[in-house]
Order: structure tokens, then C-alpha cells, then sequence
């Protein structure tokens, strides 16, 4: 018997392993994904690591300027950088994180929140890496009902019939 | 063939797409939905909804800010 190769699935589909869980980086696979299951498609989340954050039941994702030579927030009329040092400050990540909220919802961009409860009604598949669940004791209860528990031969099972499939 | 009206205007990507989708789902087939926006990725990414999901964009245009869209609902 022949094996179906991703070129006999009717329906599109996509995965992402997501493996962040700060508020920049949450909001590529949840955008993504409700996207793609509006377009049609087949869609499974693979969340692992720091990405578990994104599956808590309560979802609040923190934000720092650590770490990122990019990152510059509109300000007077102008582009202001955030010098890792800044991080060090008590406050700033905090504020930082909350002027990048207000810039979210002032520019019409969706909550996580949002995207989130559009993913699990579009019937987007969750799925928890049970290793990293465990590694930092993370409990069932602590995860939104929807999600599924599974491991790495899970995840091959999904990405071997899925035609786009992406880690963030 | 009655008009349906989205409002999604001040909406960012991809909340107007997400509404659309969940919109055409509750009108019966051959109505058409009528959208407002004012996202200028809108443009492109409506005309990518429909050649994606099998609905037809009748209509793709501008009234002053706003991006008028008229999607018939051809898909199943």
C-alpha cells in the first residue's frame, strides 16, 4: 500500500512548534494560526518550553528589553532604542510591556486574549509538550481544558502529513 | 441574494479577516458580505482570503480612508 504523501491531503494544513511565551513572540503563532484555520486549513500548535506560557490559563506574558538590538518603541515623534542596561531598572520591562499594550490596543491590534479564544473556537489543535510540563511542574489544571498532552513522536505524527510547518 | 455589512474599520490584521470568515459562515450561500476597513494590508489580504477559501470578490475598492470589499459566499 502506497503511503499518502502531504500532496493527497485535501485540506491545507499547518504546524508551529511555538517555544516563546513573551508578548512580542506570542503574537506570530496565535496570528498565524487563527489566520490559517480562516483560510481553511488544518492547524496544530505544538507548545513547548517558554511557549507553555501561552497556554496557562491565565494568560498574561511578560515583556523585556533585554536582549533585543531591534527593538525601538515610537516615541516623540520619533524611534526611541531601549539599552539592555534600561533592563536592569526596576520598572522598566514592566512599563515598557505596558506602553507595548497600550500601542496594541490603540492600533486596533487583537489582545492575546482575542487571538487566543479565536484559535480554540476555529478549532485550532493544541497540543503540550508533556517533557517541558513536567521539567518545570507545570500541573493539567494549571493548562487551558482544550489542550492535549503529547511528546516529540506526536509532533512528527502531525508535521509528516502537514504542509507548512514552522518553529517560533 | 441579500447584502450583509462587516464593520472593520480601526480593526489591524487579523481581526477583519477572522470577523469575515466567522461572518460568511452564518449568511446562506449566495448572499453577499460587504466590508469596512481601514487596514491597508486589507487590500491584499482579502484578495487572498478569497482565492483561498473559494469565495468571490466581487468588488475591491476605496471610499475616501475606507477599503470597501464585497465577498460573495460561493464556498461551501
Amino acid at each position: 500500500m502506497a503511503e499518502d504523501t502531504v500532496a493527497d491531503i485535501k485540506r491545507k494544513s499547518l504546524s508551529i512548534i511555538v517555544t516563546k511565551g513573551s508578548l512580542d513572540w506570542a503574537y506570530p503563532p496565535f496570528i498565524l494560526a487563527t489566520t490559517a484555520a480562516a483560510l481553511d486549513y488544518d492547524v496544530t500548535l505544538f507548545f513547548t518550553f517558554y511557549g507553555l506560557a501561552l497556554v496557562k490559563k491565565k494568560l498574561d506574558p511578560k515583556f523585556t528589553v533585554l536582549g533585543n538590538g531591534a527593538m525601538e518603541m515610537p516615541m516623540f515623534g520619533t524611534h526611541i532604542a531601549m539599552p539592555n542596561i534600561m533592563a536592569m531598572i526596576p520598572g522598566v520591562d514592566a512599563v515598557a510591556g505596558s506602553m507595548m499594550k497600550k500601542m496594541i490596543k490603540d492600533k486596533g491590534v487583537a489582545s492575546l486574549d482575542e487571538l487566543r479564544e479565536a484559535a480554540i473556537l476555529s478549532d485550532v489543535r493544541m497540543i503540550a509538550c508533556q517533557m517541558t510540563v513536567d521539567l518545570f511542574e507545570y500541573k493539567r489544571e494549571d493548562l487551558i481544558d482544550e489542550i492535549e498532552l503529547g511528546g516529540a513522536a506526536t509532533y512528527f505524527e502531525v508535521a509528516s502529513n502537514t504542509h507548512i510547518n514552522m518553529f517560533i | 441574494m441579500a447584502e450583509h455589512v462587516l464593520d472593520a474599520k480601526g480593526l489591524n490584521c487579523p481581526l477583519p479577516i477572522l470577523k469575515a470568515k466567522k461572518m460568511l459562515k452564518s449568511i446562506p450561500k449566495d448572499d453577499v458580505l460587504v466590508i469596512y476597513a481601514t487596514d491597508p494590508g486589507s487590500v491584499a489580504d482579502f484578495a487572498a482570503f478569497c482565492s483561498q477559501t473559494g469565495n468571490e470578490l466581487l468588488e475591491s475598492g476605496q471610499e475616501g480612508d475606507t477599503f470597501v470589499f464585497k465577498i460573495k459566499h460561493t464556498a461551501d
